[in-house]
């Protein structure tokens, strides 16, 4: 993780840039002049924390957007080395590829076999290039799969990390069916026979996350979002301009507590202080914590009994009026 | 090959009536209207005698009711126009008899959702507009003898969105289905999921994909008919996941819409690109099938699949 003069810093966490530079400050004159100034340095380092808790504590469901596409923030294969222990990557769609974008295998969580699979973003133009910016292609979707029948063949539970912008809106994709990709990945998936747990790391963008997120608990970190369509992509269709994507992020509802609110996930899965991206620790032992308090729940139930609660619990969603 | 056309298919999801058009004309021609109870429903449609239609693909003026003679398909080109629930239903149903079934389910505006018109008031506009109540329809009746049910989604309604009720009306559909032993078809037009329901119609793929397993447990045919056009979350839901997957020819298919794919790969697409034929020869379809043919080719899959 990053630390300070490294760390990247949003439009308004700027205030916090401006405290570390006082910090910096300090040390020099504290330096030049021989002065003892730790108490000092020590209450700005608190007032740092401080400011972190107050940022998040008001944002607007566009920063929390912001916040989920933040350069320092953990990704898929981060959250797998913090979480769980043992990773064994497995590769391959056994058809086209290797998506990039999607990555999966076995891991331990808490001594137990799982499989873990989720979109990847890079962490640097290379990297992001490389991963598709996270945006999978139909054999992304279609190893994704690969890898859920594999655990089910061996009743392994089964963990998605959903981290997307959205699927990838290319020629190639279209020739090899992203539709049905990520349609045969919802069918499958509400019928896996074995436990499925699916969070919400980042960005949830439409049919891209959904394609990974059926699960028996969906559940979003806290400064994740998740909707049917980015807040840009809908100020351009909606507002027919790229100029309300605030509005859109507004009137889509997309935030953690919004879908709490709404039924359409389980969970809130708490981030430290001022988000994920200051302490991937921290950020990884929340995530673990519920999994691995939720995991045996879902296992004493019969398969067929949480096919069928996973058939309803997703039966029940939306609004209508009866005439 | 035919000749391709451009048309701003998002426009639609709008749900705005002004949209600019490349064939706006000809779509209104086919328009519903609010009509009294007691209009038989041979008269719903405004389809004026006298009016003229120029086929969009080879120019070709013919008369509306010409064309709804040769079930609004192009007698030179073979053109498919779009057509809704009503005339869909009349090809296929047995002397257009067939009963429609949870027609009071009807959307409502849970989130108070507001783009440049608020989302209640674009419902209640286009319910004063239209008797049509939502983006799709359900009926079961017969075809050529065999008991069928068909969900058809109308493109007038908000692009034939996807959102809370459609998804409602496919479960309802599917369990009716289960109750009488009958297929499912589902006949689609849509520009994709209903962006003004949020992420509650994006968890319609999730409810109607849960439905389709139980009507595939019960040994239920369920077939997928795709027409011009079928976008977005149907395409990544139950639209790709019939038994068979069939569709009209020429119909534009696909997941990501032509305008974002264009942006993202920064290329003119090739001609054909999304087209039925297109999906045929990539292994998305079982089989393209003309409209007229449509009826015949049901009751022969009806019958393939029981005996
Ligand atoms: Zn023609």
């Amino acid at each position: 993780m990053p630390q300070y003069p490294n760390r990247q810093f949003l439009d308004f966490e700027q205030p916090i840039k401006t405290l570390y530079e006082e910090i910096d400050k300090l040390k020099q004159t504290a330096e030049k002049s021989k002065i003892d100034m730790s108490e000092t340095i020590g209450k700005m380092e608190g007032a740092i924390i401080e400011k972190r808790k107050e940022i998040t504590s008001h944002l607007t469901p566009w920063q929390r957007v912001q916040l989920s596409r933040h350069p320092d923030r953990p990704y898929t294969l981060k959250y797998i080395e913090k979480t769980f222990s043992g990773f064994l990557e497995l590769h391959g769609d056994r058809n086209v590829k290797d998506d990039k974008a999607m990555v999966g295998g076995f891991a331990q969580l808490d001594g137990e076999t799982v499989m873990v699979i989720g979109q990847q973003k890079g962490s640097n133009t290379k990297m992001r290039q490389m991963r598709n910016f996270g945006m999978a292609n139909p054999e992304g979707y279609r190893k994704a799969l690969r890898l859920m029948r594999l655990a089910e063949k061996f009743n392994k539970p089964i963990i998605t990390l959903i981290d997307t912008p959205g699927a990838f809106p290319g020629l190639e994709a279209e020739e090899r069916g992203q539709g049905e990709a990520i349609a045969r990945n919802i069918y499958e998936m509400i019928r896996l026979k074995v436990p499925v747990i699916c969070v919400i790391i980042g960005e949830g963008a439409s049919g891209g996350a959904l394609g990974i997120g059926v699960g028996d608990r969906v559940c979003m970190l806290e400064n994740s979002w998740y909707t049917v369509i980015s807040p840009e992509n809908c100020s351009t269709i909606l507002w027919r301009s790229w100029e309300k994507k605030e509005t859109a992020a507004e009137q889509l509802r997309l935030t953690a507590i919004d879908m709490k609110g709404f039924g359409l996930v389980d969970e809130i899965i708490p981030e430290p202080i001022g988000g994920a991206h200051w302490d991937y620790n921290d950020a990884a032992v929340y995530l673990k914590k519920y999994l691995i308090n939720v995991l045996p729940e879902l296992k004493s139930i019969d398969p067929n009994t949480r096919i069928n609660q996973r058939i309803e619990k997703f039966g029940k969603m939306g609004f209508w009026q009866e005439s | 090959m035919k000749k391709e056309f451009e048309e701003d298919l998002e426009a639609n999801l709008t749900g705005e009536e002004e949209v600019q058009h490349e064939d706006a004309a000809r779509r209104s021609w086919f328009k519903r209207k609010k009509k009294g109870i007691l209009t038989s429903t041979a008269d719903k449609k405004e389809t004026p005698e006298g009016l003229w239609n120029k086929c969009p693909n080879c120019n070709l003026i013919s008369t509306t009711s010409d064309l709804k003679e040769n079930l609004f398909v192009c007698p030179k080109c073979s053109y498919h126009h779009r057509i809704g629930s009503d005339e869909y239903y009349e090809i296929v149903f047995d002397n257009n008899e067939y009963t429609e079934l949870f027609g009071n389910i009807l959307s409502k505006d849970f989130l108070n959702f507001t783009d440049l018109k608020n989302y209640q008031k674009r419902l209640d506009d286009i319910h004063a507009k239209t008797d049509l109540k939502d983006s799709m329809r359900v009926a079961v009746g017969k075809v050529n003898g065999e008991g069928i049910v068909i969900a058809c989604m109308d493109f007038e309604f908000i692009g034939g969105s996807l959102g809370s009720v459609m998804g409602e009306k496919f479960s309802r559909a599917v369990d009716h289905c289960i109750e009488h032993r009958l297929p499912f078809l589902v006949i689609s037009k849509s520009g994709g999921a209903r962006m003004m329901e949020s992420a509650f119609s994006l968890m319609q793929l999730a409810k109607t994909s849960g439905k389709l397993s139980q009507l595939s447990d019960a040994q239920l045919p369920y077939i997928s008919l795709l027409t011009d056009p079928t976008f977005g979350g149907i395409s990544a839901s139950f639209g790709m996941l019939g038994d068979l997957n069939i569709a009209e020819p020429g119909a534009l298919i696909g997941f990501a819409g032509p305008r974002v794919i264009k942006e993202t790969i920064k290329k003119d697409l090739p001609e054909g690109f999304q087209r039925s034929e297109f999906l045929l020869e990539h292994g998305f379809l079982d089989f393209i099938i003309d409209r007229k043919l449509l009826k015949d080719k049901l009751s022969q899959l009806i019958i393939l699949f029981k005996n």
